[in-house]
């Protein structure tokens, strides 16, 4: 029966009509078809559609939206996995802001983190891009090795690259020296454990890498060529062409992986003994101190607690990126709002 | 006349200019390929060699004796052969369940029309700026009441419920693909569960290799999931196995780096053969989000 409908519908409607909205093809086919309603012709593809999506809707419901809204409720108790639920009120937040010092330090190390590590591997996935994306021979053999340390992940990588790191023994301080600079303890020096992650996060910088190339290639070359007419050198054209048209590009990174740097973790747990958060608790990173409270002492209402500032904290500062993000990005074609 | 001249001038300095900045460019390349590959070297030279190799100062380039044992030797400190094995069968089962759940799940976004959808679609967006850790907490006082902390349960469901990021992915994909597929096929009478599965799997079939790469890339190098949820040592993953390792002995760096380099090639190996996809994964996400 739905079979026959469907065959006459899209036999007497010109094929168009579907492909914009159902409602117009469900409109047509009323009129020669008065029993299929336009409600019944819709409710079909909301099932289908609901159906589809259900896995994720069921995710979301369960793995995200359910446990976040829960662990509002937790931040404001004391539970501990095996203890009452007690209801104390603001008790946990007071603690986080005026008596837990850990708090403020190990947000000052996610901070200090995340402001020298966006900047320098965007300007360094920025730089890579515009040198690899020059027209030279075997170009595509350099984007394979740029890009091959960005897949590379896990604890193999932290290990190689304590062992790396090593004072006396590790290969950066030995190239540090052929150049006549001798270098730091690294991670055993509370100074410069901060700066040891940060350099790692470099390697992998071939990541970002691809989002701008994949954007420069698609810049005009006219734009260029009108510029050499006017007599511009590379320079020129990097900041008054280039830095412009990758803006939506450097937007979008910047936005994702400063969310993705407060979630810094397995680096300062693998990289300190017994992940306890380095010398003079210089590697104490936000989630590694929430870790701590939450799965070592089991104190989940205080761990909420953090969860939720935390999850506040990114928000509001994810909104301040995307407000401010309005004056500097350029958007081609002029629908710049 | 002169402006010919002068024409001729500009050409032969603006080429000039050309070959030293295509020099410029080549050096920087290879300096900074040569920076990026010494670790990987580094990490296998340092698997060869002696420990008291590893201890000199300064420290040397090539092993003096390339000790092989060193890999068997490391392999036979810890159950690792059964770690390998269950991360495999993580990593396999949740590729599949990803690559499944969220083509599924992308095909609703894609091709059917029904009411809320570009809401749901936005909220779909939204969640990728959910910090994981911010649900970390929660989730595991869901999974511990369930009584699903020390099995696979916690590792393994989380794919079956689809990722916001795979949905996108796949999503974009979909969306170049003709809807006049979709109407043929339906005006045959097949249902979506069936054009899903006989049309548009086939079809978006780089894009799958794309996200079954990245989930199988993904499983294996968790240590997160497994740090959480395993407490049993039979049930431990490669990288939990290899994190433990370092406690349990004195750093010994020939066995670490030799395990490193193990554990690390089956996504090397994985890079080789399916570059195109690794990359192509990274380009759709920009190409729309840009």
């Amino acid at each position: 029966m739905q079979q026959s409908i469907m065959e006459e519908k899209t036999g007497t409607a010109p094929k168009t009509t579907e492909k914009k909205k159902p409602a117009k093809s469900a409109v047509s086919s009323r009129r020669f078809w008065q029993i299929t309603s336009k409600s019944k012709a819709g409710k079909m593809d909301n099932l289908s559609g609901y159906l589809f999506i259900s896995p994720w809707l069921i995710g979301l419901l369960f793995l995200t939206a359910g446990p976040l809204l829960f662990s509002l409720y937790v931040s404001f108790t004391d539970y501990n996995i095996t203890s009452q639920m007690n209801f104390v009120g603001l008790d946990n937040y007071k603690r986080m802001f005026t008596m837990d010092d850990l708090f403020w330090t190990s947000l000052w190390n996610t901070l200090y983190f995340v402001l020298f590590s966006i900047p320098l591997t965007t300007a360094g996935a920025v730089f890579i891009a515009v040198l690899l994306n020059q027209k030279i021979k075997g170009m595509k053999f350099f984007r394979t090795i740029y890009y091959l340390p960005a897949v590379l992940s896990g604890v193999a990588v932290y290990f190689l690259w304590m062992q790396m790191l090593s004072p006396s023994t590790g290969l950066v301080n030995t190239v540090l020296g052929w150049v006549g600079i001798e270098g730091p303890s690294w991670l055993f020096d509370p100074a410069w454990t901060k700066p040891a992650l940060i350099f790692m996060k470099l390697w992998s910088v071939g990541g970002g890498m691809l989002l701008y190339l994949a954007r420069l290639q698609s810049i005009s070359t006219a734009l260029y060529e009108a510029a050499d007419l006017d007599g511009a050198n590379s320079i020129h054209k990097f900041f008054y062409i280039t830095l412009p048209m990758i803006t939506p590009i450097i937007f979008f990174d910047v936005i994702t992986s400063t969310i993705y740097a407060f979630q810094i973790f397995q680096e300062a747990y693998v990289m300190t003994e017994n992940g306890d958060g380095g010398p003079g608790n210089s590697l104490l990173f936000y989630n590694l101190h929430m870790w701590k409270n939450a799965f070592e002492m089991f104190d989940m209402g205080y761990a909420s607690s953090m969860a939720w500032f935390l999850f506040v904290f990114i928000m509001i500062l994810t909104v301040f990126n995307l407000k401010i993000g309005k004056k500097w990005v350029y958007y081609e074609g002029g629908d710049n709002k | 006349m002169i402006k010919a001249e002068s024409d001729l001038k500009f050409h032969q300095t603006k080429s000039f200019q050309e070959r030293t900045k295509k020099t410029i460019t080549l050096a920087f390349l290879l300096l900074g390929s040569i920076l990026l590959l010494m670790p990987l070297w580094w990490m296998i030279s340092t698997s060869l060699k002696s420990p008291e190799e590893i201890m000199q100062h300064p420290p040397t380039f090539i092993p003096e004796s390339f000790r092989f044992s060193n890999y068997i030797e490391a392999w036979q400190t810890g159950p690792f052969a059964r770690w390998g094995l269950n991360t495999l069968f993580i990593a396999i089962v949740t590729t599949i369940g990803s690559v499944l759940v969220n083509s599924y799940v992308a095909y609703g976004f894609a091709k059917i029309h029904f009411k809320g959808r570009n809401t749901l679609f936005v909220i779909v967006l939204a969640t990728m700026l959910i910090p994981s850790f911010v649900t970390l907490v929660p989730q595991y006082m869901l999974f511990s009441k369930l009584g699903w902390v020390n099995t696979y349960l916690p590792l393994i469901i989380p794919a079956f419920a689809g990722s916001a990021f795979y949905i996108f992915l796949l999503r974009q994909f979909m969306m170049t693909i003709p809807d006049e597929y979709i109407e043929a096929a339906r005006m045959d009478g097949a249902s979506h569960l069936r054009i899903w599965w006989h049309i548009m799997l086939p079809l978006t079939k780089p894009a799958l290799i794309t996200v079954a790469l990245f989930s199988f890339n993904a499983a294996w190098n968790d240590l997160l999931s497994p740090l959480l949820y395993l407490n049993d040592e039979n049930l431990y993953t490669l990288q939990l196995g290899l994190q433990t390792f370092k406690g349990s002995v004195q750093v010994q760096w020939h066995y670490l780096m030799s395990m490193s380099v193990m554990i690390l090639l089956p996504t090397v190996i994985l890079f080789f053969f399916f570059q195109r996809y690794f990359m192509e994964g990274t380009n759709v996400s920009s190409g729309t989000k840009g």
